[in-house]
């Protein structure tokens, strides 16, 4: 019985540590490795501006909190950054197609080869990298809406009671010299590692918040909704034919523009949702979003560039490998193993600033062993 | 009545010039063949009268009408369907998806042109839901027409559609083109197996370095002894 428990243990520690965070995680990678691939599948391009379009949709998200906090409106339990989500989708979308058509138009039309169109993004990028901080800054921006009330107009015990002692804050505003108070809007939880613990007795235990099942919720709502428009829809199939054969494509009267079109559209809008949903979670900050750029190109081509079930396979591989390949497995070998055995030290195959390193890693096996990927995708 | 008029198409690639002066006529209903040595510009007639590639000179007149202007999607819509000798099907969708990107630009109810293709070419039904890329070199040309015949065409052109395909299935393909030119589409092939296309042909060229060097139906040309002697072996 004793046993069990140590073995309840042990998978609730992994749970908690391990598959519940590479599972949220895993989600970002593929919806933005859904976004590279459709871009790779239709204009043969492996776009590194992707990462910095996700952060400008997260931008915008952010944006739309601190318009909330100006007004004073609470959402809770709607994660603010969530209502201003399908203004963040249109923005972005309408970002993608201008660039597309002040950038990567230009170089369709003089037919240049895959690394120039490649180059061109890698500008873009730098473009973008630089606006985003323009007009939002470098540093790291929570998603949590931040309002500040004055002392007098507010009933502070009904905001404790409703949010939390931490939420709630007296402070004296610096300017005027008047009691204020500052309530910073929790994220709804359905229960935490605390409560977990309690109910079960057990020493461990996870937490689950309403921004995990949502990003899982979405991402997985989101594969559902592009299968089908993939694989159901005219113009889904339409851009299926154009990315398998482009000449036949024309010679059954597909037309390019508009399938290069909708392909950015749906891009710009998988990556201000993918972006959002990683900040609403882990707070924006441009450089983060920069550095994403890599694991999901891994995850895109680990998957097999140009298939969208690649991406998502690879996004959820990428992610897990990453989590599991730095994770401090000290407790659960305690659990596990007998006593005289105890482990002192940590157990962690990698430090986890290495853990880019680990797509990396990935990518290397992948592409020496299955150069394809594992759903067969382009070879480059 | 004349469906297509190509006249004294001047042209290439680029700096090469492959076509110096070559006239296609194709009617309806018609069996036209183009044979040729290789690098005779037999493909590049096609793609000339698609407007695939840039004329100098020439020009290309189709149900009337002068499209030398024109850019290939316009001449699809006009009703021309090219089947190309490769890459000639989509080999990561289904077969069922392949005809549909033929009708892919029709507003119509094609499903009668479903059946039509399906009843030409059993084996399609058959293997509706299966990817293209996994058929034989045979049942894929015949997917490439059947394609190309989901856009409702009255000029149907092929290029060496029994390239790397068993006699027997050639010999399959050559029936199924008489049966498609009997619906009364306009049908211009360039063959390799000259012989065996020559047979089927109500008109055949000869092309030599883009230009035409034999005219005439196509059991004169078989009979012809220049022609044999240089392109028949």
């Amino acid at each position: 019985m004793a046993y069990l428990t140590d073995v309840a243990n042990a998978f609730l520690w992994l749970f908690n540590f391990l598959i519940l965070p590479a599972t949220t995680y895993g989600s970002t990678l593929a919806l933005g490795a859904l976004g590279v691939t459709l871009v790779f599948g239709i204009l043969r391009f492996a776009n590194f501006a992707h990462g910095d379009m996700m952060a400008f949709g997260t931008m915008i998200s952010l944006i739309g909190v601190e318009f909330l906090n100006r007004l004073g409106i609470f959402t809770y339990p709607i994660p603010a950054g969530l209502l201003f989500l399908p203004v963040a989708i249109i923005l972005t979308a309408i970002l993608a197609i201008a660039l597309d058509r002040t950038v990567y138009r230009y170089y369709r039309s003089i037919k240049s080869p895959p690394v120039v169109m490649l180059m061109a993004s890698i500008g873009v990028m730098f473009l973008l990298n630089g606006l985003i901080r323009l007009i939002k800054g470098p540093e790291l921006q929570i998603f949590n809406a931040r309002r500040i009330f004055p002392a007098n107009k507010i009933d502070t015990v009904e905001l404790i009671e409703r949010f939390g002692n931490r939420a709630v804050q007296t402070k004296t505003d610096f300017v005027t010299q008047e009691k204020v108070v500052q309530v910073t809007e929790p994220e709804f939880v359905f229960f935490t590692v605390h409560d977990f613990k309690q109910a079960t007795g057990l020493s461990e235990g996870f937490g689950l918040d309403l921004i995990q099942v949502l990003t899982v919720a979405l991402a997985v709502t989101l594969f559902i909704a592009l299968y089908w428009f993939l694989m159901r829809t005219r113009l889904g199939k339409g851009m299926r034919a154009f990315s398998d054969n482009e000449d036949l494509a024309l010679l059954s009267g597909i037309d390019p523009r508009r399938i290069v079109t909708w392909t950015w559209l749906i891009t710009g809008a998988l990556a201000a949702i993918a972006g959002t949903i990683y900040g609403l979670d882990k707070g924006y900050k441009p450089f983060t979003y920069f550095q994403m750029v890599l694991p999901i190109f891994a995850a895109t081509i680990v998957g097999g560039i140009g298939k969208p079930q690649g991406a998502i396979v690879g996004g959820y591989l990428v992610a897990f490998s990453e989590i599991m390949i730095t994770a401090n497995y000290k407790k659960v070998a305690n659990y596990l193993l007998p006593e005289k055995w105890e482990v002192e030290g940590n157990l962690q195959l990698l430090g986890t600033e290495y853990k880019f390193s680990v797509s990396f890693l990935l990518l290397v096996i992948v592409l020496l062993l299955r150069p394809s990927g594992i759903f067969r995708g382009k070879v480059i | 009545m004349t469906l297509l008029n190509a006249r004294k198409l001047v042209g290439g690639y680029n700096s090469m010039m492959i076509l110096s002066d070559c006239s296609i006529e194709v009617a309806a209903g018609e069996v036209v063949v183009m044979v040729g040595p290789n690098g005779a510009g037999k493909t590049t007639v096609m793609k000339a009268i698609l407007g695939m590639i840039n004329l100098t000179g020439g020009s290309v007149i189709f149900k009337g009408e002068d499209v030398t202007s024109l850019p290939p999607q316009s001449r699809v819509v006009r009703g021309m369907a090219m089947v190309p000798q490769n890459h000639n099907v989509f080999t990561g969708l289904s077969i069922e998806e392949n005809l549909e990107m033929g009708a892919y630009l029709r507003k119509d109810d094609y499903s009668a042109s479903l059946e039509q293709v399906f009843g030409l070419f059993p084996v399609l039904r058959e293997k509706r839901t299966q990817v293209a890329g996994e058929l034989s070199g045979g049942q894929r040309q015949q997917l490439a027409v059947g394609r190309a015949l989901m856009t409702q065409p009255d000029l149907l052109m092929l290029d060496e559609p029994t390239a790397g395909v068993s006699p027997i299935v050639m010999n399959e393909i050559f029936d199924q083109v008489l049966r498609i030119r009997d619906q009364g589409i306009g049908i211009l092939i360039v063959e390799q197996n000259a012989r065996q296309a020559l047979s089927i042909a109500d008109v055949g060229y000869v092309l030599v370095n883009g230009k035409n060097r034999h005219t005439a139906k196509g059991s004169e040309l078989l009979n012809n002894p220049d022609v044999r002697q240089s392109f028949l072996g």
